[in-house]
């Protein structure tokens, strides 16, 4: 009895979560322009989809930041993450308090005190201040998740390295990265997903100039309808979940990454 | 080598400063002034932003982002907690993919996700022909804050499950076999044993779900409709078109304040929390 009452309701819940997915997918294939009316199997939302010029290039927005963005924060956080392991207790206290306040703030007040900065400095908000702003809430993330792998290190391996005629930059790429090496590469995949994911910050820092995905979506929601984003949605979403299966399944061997 | 190493840490810092400190600097600076702000020189203090928060029409506002974060909050914790128990009493076999199907729809952009409720709740929407085809009455829950309320829930429930299944998987199984030797029914260790166990996963769970929601203008934006105005959608106002910089700091700063009494709060009951598991 118990166990058909928790079923049901765990299939509630499920039922709940995958509705609006369910219907988006299904809608992407509707002849007719309505929400709620099925008017025939078609594809030709896809088709128009890859036509869109906007779409395009809003995609083009959304990859370069990222990738960008993720190339910067690593390397940029890695070697913070190495600075301020070393430092004094006091002074890592103060780095680290700063650093979590774009971890702990709402994004919506990140993005709003980025957006005053660019513009106090006189800067044209687009490309370069949507890329800026989207080290600069990655970064921390990076530093969060290397410096755990720092604590774990074994110091005196770095020492016998040096002892044993070892440059200190011939240790650190030998000896410690290849140790950090897992903190690092969940702190790259956290900050990339975090700049394809990001809406609210990229949305006050891109100003006209440079729309990305999200920035687009937004615009075309509030509009109203449009069956296209049904069709850029399903694709995004089955990109996703191939993508995640895929890292789920080469992480099987260690720790899984996302649970 | 250390001493070399430390100084990767300087360019870094002043990175921090020009654009973590600064920028909070900025918003905390334009909140207490008034005056043309592409012109230091014109800038007054002034009170008079604060002053405008404390009108009815905006303390309203401030009110209902509250309220309806907090509700969501607490939907979240009801339907989530018994659903982190079923999950953390599954078999092990299973439990992963129980889990992971749980996790799959946050993998999809939040925008799109809030999106396919508007075509569910829309007065034309599946929900209505739904209802309309069991010959039920329509339900008029968008624009509205009915339909930002479900749309809290949807998009923060996994937020409010994961933290407690964490918790709740963690737990000794022999520390509830006692129990049960003891003479504890199963609802005296679910209130005795199990949930006092679970406050830290409750505690973070609550945070990651009031947190985003108190905030949120996405939610509100596409589900709300201008009628129903959170603090976010005012902040953005303010900064993207009235062009008010002074109130819609005094906004931010609101706003931050109100969720670091929050988090205090919070880390207050789970240190309480621990410090009375130590007595027992």
């Amino acid at each position: 009895m118990m166990k058909v009452a928790k079923k049901i309701y765990m299939g509630l819940l499920y039922l709940f979560l995958y509705a609006p997915i369910i219907v988006l997918i299904v809608f992407s294939f509707n002849e007719s322009k309505s929400r709620g009316h099925w008017g025939g199997f078609t594809l030709k939302w896809y088709a128009e989809l890859f036509r869109d010029r906007q779409i395009r290039e809003a995609l083009y927005y959304t990859l370069l930041v990222a990738v960008l963005s993720t190339v910067i924060s690593t390397i940029v956080g890695t070697l913070a993450a190495l600075g301020i392991h070393n430092m004094s207790k006091l002074g890592r206290t103060v780095v680290l308090n700063i650093n979590n306040l774009p971890v702990l703030n709402p994004d919506i007040v990140t993005g709003v005190a980025l957006m005053t900065l660019f513009i106090s400095m006189g800067l044209e908000l687009g490309l370069v201040t949507m890329l800026i702003a989207h080290v600069v809430f990655s970064i921390p993330y990076v530093i969060l998740s290397v410096l755990p792998k720092l604590r774990q290190l074994n110091k005196h391996t770095a020492e016998a390295a040096l002892d044993l005629g070892a440059t200190p930059s011939y240790a650190l790429r030998k000896v410690i990265l290849p140790e950090i090496m897992p903190g690092i590469v969940s702190g790259a995949l956290m900050a990339f997903t975090l700049s394809i994911d990001d809406f609210v910050i990229s949305f006050f820092t891109a100003g006209t100039e440079a729309t990305n995905l999200s920035i687009l979506i937004y615009s075309m929601a509030k509009r109203g309808v449009k069956p296209t984003i049904n069709a850029l949605s399903t694709l995004m979403f089955i990109t996703i979940v191939v993508l995640m299966l895929i890292i789920n399944k080469k992480s099987d061997k260690g720790e899984n990454l996302l649970l | 080598m250390n001493k070399k190493l430390r100084l990767l840490a300087y360019p870094y810092s002043v990175w921090m400063g020009i654009f973590i400190v600064i920028p909070l600097f900025l918003i905390l600076v334009y909140s207490v002034t008034t005056g043309d702000i592409h012109d230091a020189s014109s800038l007054k203090l002034s009170g008079e932003s604060y002053k405008k928060v404390l009108e009815p029409i905006y303390l309203n506002i401030i009110k209902d982002s509250f309220v309806l974060a907090a509700a969501s909050t607490l939907i979240c914790l009801l339907l989530g907690y018994p659903a982190a128990m079923i999950i953390s009493n599954t078999n092990i076999k299973y439990r992963g993919l129980v889990l992971v199907f749980f996790i799959v729809p946050i993998w999809m952009n939040f925008l799109l996700r809030t999106y396919a409720w508007m075509s569910l709740l829309s007065p034309n929407g599946f929900l209505n022909r739904f209802l309309m085809w069991l010959g039920l009455p329509k339900l008029e829950l968008m624009p509205g804050q009915g339909a930002v309320l479900v749309g809290m829930v949807y998009n923060f429930l996994p937020f409010m499950v994961l933290p407690i299944y964490t918790v709740l998987s963690k737990i000794d199984k022999n520390v509830l076999e006692a129990a049960s030797d003891l003479g504890g029914n199963k609802i005296v260790t679910f209130f005795r044993v199990v949930l006092p166990l679970s406050v830290p996963g409750v505690v973070s769970g609550i945070t990651m779900v009031f947190m985003p929601a108190v905030s949120t203008f996405i939610i509100s934006g596409l589900l709300g409709g201008s009628k129903t105005p959170l603090i976010g959608d005012l902040i953005e106002q303010q900064f993207i078109s009235s062009r008010n910089w002074h109130f819609g700091s005094a906004l931010s700063i609101i706003l931050m304040v109100m969720i670091l009494i929050s988090m205090a709060i919070m880390s207050r009951i789970d240190q309480n929390n621990a410090q009375e598991g130590r007595k027992v």
